[in-house]
């Protein structure tokens, strides 16, 4: 089967005036049809522009230097601009992290649903409308023949971000970017948010990558997980196994920083420091200076070590492997 | 909203009675109008007359009281000059400037609106920056000098445009204006572009800095993510984003168009309310002043409450009268 995503080396720098910022600096993966990729890092570990990257969204004075995106065998790098438009929302929908943000506030959701359907075909408005009520109501939007007449500040938040599901599935698209969807949301409407998207995304075969901080949510829809760290994925493999048997240090960390997995009235553990600026990289493995194994040889750049079918990390001596040792 | 309105009406009759007491006490100090008004070799007797004629020799209150009461029955004074009621030497004058300072905001929309999107959607490049530099000269020259310019390379110089006055007049429906004759127009032109230049540049800036705010917004990255077209991003997502605050500031630039076209009249003898106010000001034609200063004042509310109006049309998060 080909791939329906095939990322390679994906470099996307921003120029700014400190310097240049290597946001995602060598990214590669791929994505077959119907499969979910959690894509996990702290903030400023380039999930984010990742993901804007392979629909051309990233704004001034970033852009992508190298690499390749292929999407269905197409290259989307340097795609122009009109057919990355046909592109965008119709065969690539995207939900965004903050659903306060991304409805614009003065206009209907009426409009902006409608407009969402016209750009890619020509039916009439009343036939646009009427599909648009159809993925309302899929979404859980209660009474969607009134609500679809309101205005975003009129939805919860946890409504609003159903409103941004339901036009990003309003063309069935083949992939899904989610940008932490849940990330702004209480905690009882990202169970819900989840469940719903995972139910929609198994219902209508669509892929997905889903960027989060949090591996904890990740881990219950990822088919695989990738995990960032300063513009590099670091370890990659399915979800069972990256969860069930970090390879990387970097991942065993976030591991037990999440509370639930931690014996209540115990000290939480936490990745001492912070990450780093990517202004200012170490000159081997960029997680080194926060990691309690690193020694000597931390400080040549990581080899990428397979360490097992399909999965791998970039590290000099992986957890699992020196276990199995 | 029938709170806003009756909460509104209130407010708008304690503003006219304050702005009256103010206009009046300052008119009071200005100077007496008998020595202006009467010739040198009146007698003192003829003084005597005229002074009790206008109700002059009375104490202050009691003037104030007298106008007042009269104000309320609609009565804003006779002016000393002309003998008839200074509300009716208003009213007349009040198209003429209105339809400059209307034409005034048009240009200063239809031709700063979109330079100023253009220059805010490409910050830094040169066309950019002439239009920001333009602007800049638009709000430091002094408009009375940008005027003569004017006159000096459109009428002088080129010899396109006529200078002075308001030319031919025609009606449009049962309106006295110069936009119904081709001479009208050709009038209106210079004193217009003269009165626009400083709202032009300050709706070119305006428009720029919200378009810069406005475009890095995910709103507008989620409609691109839906494959809307750029065109309908700006013209509808944007727009209608940046409109209300722009017609706030716009409103209230109305308000002082009208107001302060003086210059601008007095530089192209345009026969508006500026010219007339500035006349009664050197007469010390009180009723007049205090007449022109109260419709003024009056305009400036009515002009408020329109932008507020307006505001919950363009932006459907604003409700009026509710506490938020």
């Amino acid at each position: 089967m080909t791939a329906l995503l095939d990322v390679e080396n994906l470099k996307t720098h921003f120029f700014t005036r400190a310097g240049v910022v290597k946001a995602v600096d060598g990214v590669s993966f791929s994505l077959s049809e119907g499969e979910v990729l959690g894509l996990v890092g702290e903030s400023g570990s380039g999930k984010t522009v990742a993901n804007f990257s392979i629909l051309g969204l990233v704004d001034e004075p970033g852009r992508i230097v190298e690499g390749s995106i292929r999407f269905r065998g197409e290259e989307l790098v340097g795609m122009p601009v009109g057919r990355m438009r046909k592109l965008r929302g119709h065969d690539i929908a995207m939900v965004f992290q903050d659903p306060m943000m991304t409805l614009t506030p003065v206009l209907r959701i009426e409009t902006q649903m409608v407009e969402a359907v016209l750009a890619h075909e020509k039916v009439s408005a009343k036939a646009a409308r009427d599909r648009a009520v159809d993925v309302l109501a899929r979404v859980g939007i209660p009474a969607p023949e009134d609500r679809i007449r309101a205005y975003p500040h009129q939805f919860s938040g946890g409504m609003r971000q159903r409103v941004a599901i339901a036009i990003a599935l309003l063309h069935k698209p083949a992939l899904i970017l989610a940008d932490e969807p849940t990330t702004a949301l209480d905690v009882t409407i990202q169970g819900q948010i989840i469940a719903e998207m995972q139910k929609l995304v198994s219902e209508t075969g669509a892929a997905m990558i889903w960027v989060s901080h949090d591996l904890a949510v990740v881990e219950t829809i990822a088919d695989k997980i990738a995990v960032m760290y300063a513009g590099r994925i670091v370890e990659f493999g399915t979800a069972a196994e990256v969860i069930g048997a970090p390879a990387h240090p970097y991942t065993q960390g976030l591991l037990d920083s999440i509370p639930s997995r931690t014996t209540p009235g115990q000290r939480l553990n936490q990745i001492p420091g912070m990450a780093p600026s990517v202004l200012h990289l170490p000159p081997g493995c960029a997680f080194a200076p926060r990691c309690r194994y690193a020694d000597e040889a931390c400080n040549a750049p990581p080899p990428v070590r397979d360490t097992g079918a399909g999965r791998w990390a970039r590290c000099v001596r992986p957890l699992v492997l020196e276990a199995a040792q | 909203m029938a709170v806003f309105l009756l909460r509104r009406f209130l407010q708008t009759l304690a503003v006219l009675l304050l702005v009256s007491l103010v206009v009046f006490l300052g008119l009071y100090a200005i100077g007496n109008p008998a020595e202006i008004l009467l010739p040198d070799d009146a007698t003192a007797a003829e003084r005597d007359a005229a002074i009790r004629a206008l109700g002059l020799d009375k104490p202050i209150w009691v003037q104030y009281g007298v106008f007042l009461g009269n104000a309320l029955t609609g009565d804003l004074g006779t002016s000393f000059v002309y003998n008839t009621p200074s509300i009716t030497l208003i009213l007349q004058r009040f198209p003429a400037t209105l339809e400059l300072a209307l034409s005034a905001l048009l240009i200063a929309i239809f031709i700063g609106a979109p330079l100023g999107l253009y220059a805010g959607l490409k910050p830094g490049t040169r066309l950019d920056r002439a239009i920001v530099t333009g602007s800049i000269l638009g709000f430091s020259l002094p408009n009375f000098w940008q005027g003569l310019m004017l006159i000096l390379i459109f009428s002088i110089g080129l010899g396109w445009l006529p200078s002075s006055g308001r030319g031919e007049t025609g009606m449009i429906f049962g309106i006295e204006t110069s936009f119904a004759t081709w001479d009208g127009i050709r009038h209106l032109v210079l004193p217009a572009t003269n009165l626009a230049l400083f709202k032009l540049a300050l709706v070119i800036r305006l428009t720029r800095a919200q378009v810069r705010e406005t475009m890095p917004l995910d709103f507008v990255k989620f409609a691109r993510a839906k494959g809307v077209s750029e065109t309908r991003i700006l013209g509808v997502h944007v727009s209608k984003t940046i409109a209300a605050p722009i017609i706030t500031v716009l409103g209230m630039e109305l308000g002082s168009v009208i107001a302060f076209a003086v210059i601008t009249e007095s530089i192209f003898a345009w026969p508006g309310m500026g010219k007339l106010i500035i006349d009664s000001i050197h007469k010390l034609d009180r009723p007049v002043v205090a007449a022109y200063l109260l419709v003024i004042t009056f305009m400036f509310i009515l002009i408020n409450l329109v932008v507020d109006l307006l505001y919950t049309v363009l932006d459907p998060r604003v409700r009026l009268g509710g506490r938020t």
